[in-house]
């Protein structure tokens, strides 16, 4: 079930601003690969090109080729809505539909989607919280409205929102920057429990968390403010930080960038 | 003036600089009594016959006793803020105290004929010099109309908004804004004539609530669009990139994660819409026409409403119709009041839960 992401020369805008240019990588299945690199290089917006989350914002559009399989996403004819059934994503923010109960919230993909039978719906909603270690938590409470939860318990409560549709890809935008550290490591297990199943993309600001919880890491970076954010370099994990074969992510990665 | 106290000297050295005396904590209290008993004493001095020169002396005795006490006790900075508390507590007497007259005006006068005959009968057969007759018809008219305008102006307005909020750009949704604003602008009595001259004039109906409806959801219209526009511009827009995220379309995101989580807001904006119409007499007076007797059929014939009724019943100028007038207004008064109690009720059952 877990795909491998193909991108070709891929460049995506706001309008006439050009925020990434010409990318071009492979992400493998079932394999954590983190993006790592300065404020406004283009991570999150390069991340939202593999969902067509991008083009929601006006103005914006993509160039290039983004390949699921076999399947380019940005080939005419392919609904947006559809890709995002198949490539999930969870943000930074915890972001729980506050009109919902927690049950809810897991079955809002399922059931604003079409129609499922109760037993079916449990199903779907115990597995997806099983998934994401947060049955144990509110399986007392699934009534209760979901923003009631802590943030770290709200953020699982979205990647089980985000699996119970079963995407083959899991896109990740910075989910534990705005957790605490305990709540952070229990994200992380989690990621590590997920990629047996998934292909998992996330974005970090946090080189500790890139080098615990991912395969392998991609470096992006921007020559100033105003021009477009480039992929500098993507391998794996280990060798990123220890022995990059570019000197700016060297420099990047120990702290010694700028 | 009012005796003005300090602190006890503090014990302790004051070696950063941070003591500073205060005065107590009834002093505005007690400047403002002593004021209100100097203003009072000025008016009947000077034999002053209005109330409300007394109430402006002892409002400005009230604002200036407090920066000078405070100032000569407290200090500069003190007294700046203060003068600043006592304007806002003045500014706030004058906007309260004639909301508070009218109701109490209206209260008293209105609760004499208010009873259930009133509101059960109409003025059907009753001479207007006499006592007696009621309010029932109106109330039915003003029912039927403010009932139809939100029918007609409520989906017209809600789905305005949500094309402006979710889907408009360009150049029609600058026109739509540009001429929402507009309407807001309306004068009641113009959009009563527009109707008058479309549907009574030009296609030849006759007097009806439907026409005074029409006129009524002009009105309301702008309200509606303007206030539901804010409440989903309230909706963050996480929520719809989480939603679009798990692969929901558009329209579906608006039906069941932008409208559920706003429509306490936008219920209460309706609400204070249909407040707003409800007391509206000049289209009424031009569409509607009035009628004496109970017409419960909004798209036939002249029928009454409560605006009117008020109106009509002052200008037949005797102590009888004087006080229906008051009544009637008492009961559009309640009317209004009930509908915003409910539309509060509503914001606060539907608002997003946190526990």
């Amino acid at each position: 079930m877990a795909k491998r992401i193909d991108i070709g020369s891929l460049s995506a805008y706001y309008g006439k601003f050009k925020a990434i240019e010409d990318i071009s990588m492979t992400v493998e299945p079932k394999s954590v690969t983190a993006f790592i690199g300065p404020s406004g290089c283009g991570k999150s917006t390069f991340l939202r090109t593999l969902n067509r989350m991008h083009e929601v914002a006006a103005g914006a559009h993509v160039e290039g080729k983004v390949m699921l399989d076999d399947e380019d996403l940005y080939a005419p004819g392919v609904d947006p809505v559809a890709v995002r059934r198949t490539v999930g994503m969870v943000f930074q923010r915890p972001n729980p539909f506050p009109t919902m109960s927690i049950y809810d919230n897991v079955a809002a993909g399922l059931k604003l989607n079409g129609r499922y039978k109760k037993s079916e719906l449990d199903a779907v909603v115990e597995k997806s919280l099983k998934g994401a270690n947060l049955w144990n938590e509110v399986k007392d409470r699934l009534n209760r409205p979901g923003s009631g939860l802590s943030g770290g318990q709200q953020q699982r409560l979205c990647i089980a929102r985000a699996i119970a549709v079963e995407p083959q890809v899991l896109l990740m935008d910075e989910p534990c920057s705005a957790l605490d550290p305990i709540s952070t490591i229990a994200i992380e297990d989690l990621i590590g429990e997920l990629k047996k199943k998934y292909t998992i993309v996330i974005v970090t600001h946090n080189m500790q968390q890139a080098a615990r919880v991912s395969d392998r890491t991609a470096f992006f970076n921007l020559a100033a403010v105003g021009q477009p954010g480039k992929l500098i370099e993507i391998d794996d994990t280990e060798r990123i930080f220890s022995n990059p074969s570019v000197q700016a992510t060297e420099d990047y990665v120990s702290g010694r960038f700028g | 003036m009012t005796a003005t106290t300090t602190l006890p000297a503090t014990e302790q050295t004051d070696a950063l600089g941070i003591h500073q005396p205060r005065l107590p904590k009834w002093a505005p209290a007690g400047i403002a009594l002593g004021a209100a008993a100097v203003g009072v004493g000025i008016g009947t001095v000077a034999g002053l016959s209005s109330r409300i020169q007394w109430g402006l002396i002892a409002a400005l005795l009230f604002v200036l006793a407090s920066y000078a006490i405070s100032a000569t006790v407290e200090g500069k900075r003190q007294a700046k803020d203060r003068f600043a508390t006592s304007m806002v507590w003045v500014a706030f007497l004058l906007a309260v105290i004639p909301l508070a007259s009218l109701i109490w005006e209206t209260v008293s006068r209105g609760i004499k004929v208010l009873d259930a005959y009133f509101l059960t009968h109409s003025m059907s057969g009753v001479v207007t010099i006499q006592p007696g007759g009621g309010v029932y018809h109106a109330i039915l008219g003003t029912l039927e109309q403010v009932g139809i305008a939100t029918l007609i102006s409520a989906p017209i307005g809600l789905l305005t908004a949500i094309y402006l909020v979710e889907y408009g750009k360009g150049k029609l949704a600058k026109a739509v804004t540009f001429f929402v604003d507009v309407m807001t602008g309306i004068p009641s009595i113009v959009a009563g004539l527009f109707i008058l001259s479309l549907w009574i004039m030009m296609l030849g109906f006759s007097y009806s609530g439907l026409a005074g409806a029409m006129a009524l959801s002009i009105l309301m219209m702008p309200v509606v669009v303007r206030s539901t526009e804010e409440m989903l511009k309230l909706v963050p827009n996480e929520l719809r990139e989480a939603s679009y995220a798990l692969g929901v379309p558009k329209w579906k995101t608006i039906m069941k994660v932008v409208l559920p989580t706003s429509i306490g807001g936008i219920t209460t904006g309706v609400m204070l819409a249909i407040a707003r119409i409800a007391g509206e007499s000049a289209p009424l007076l031009l569409l509607v026409f009035g009628n004496p007797v109970i017409n419960g059929n909004p798209f036939d014939g002249a029928q009454a409403g409560l605006p009117l009724f008020i109106y009509e019943q002052w200008a037949n100028g005797n102590e009888a119709s004087y006080d229906r007038a008051w009544a009637a207004a008492l009961v559009l008064i309640a009317f209004v009041m009930i509908l915003n109690l409910v539309a509060r009720g509503i914001a606060r059952w539907k608002a997003p839960q946190h526990r």
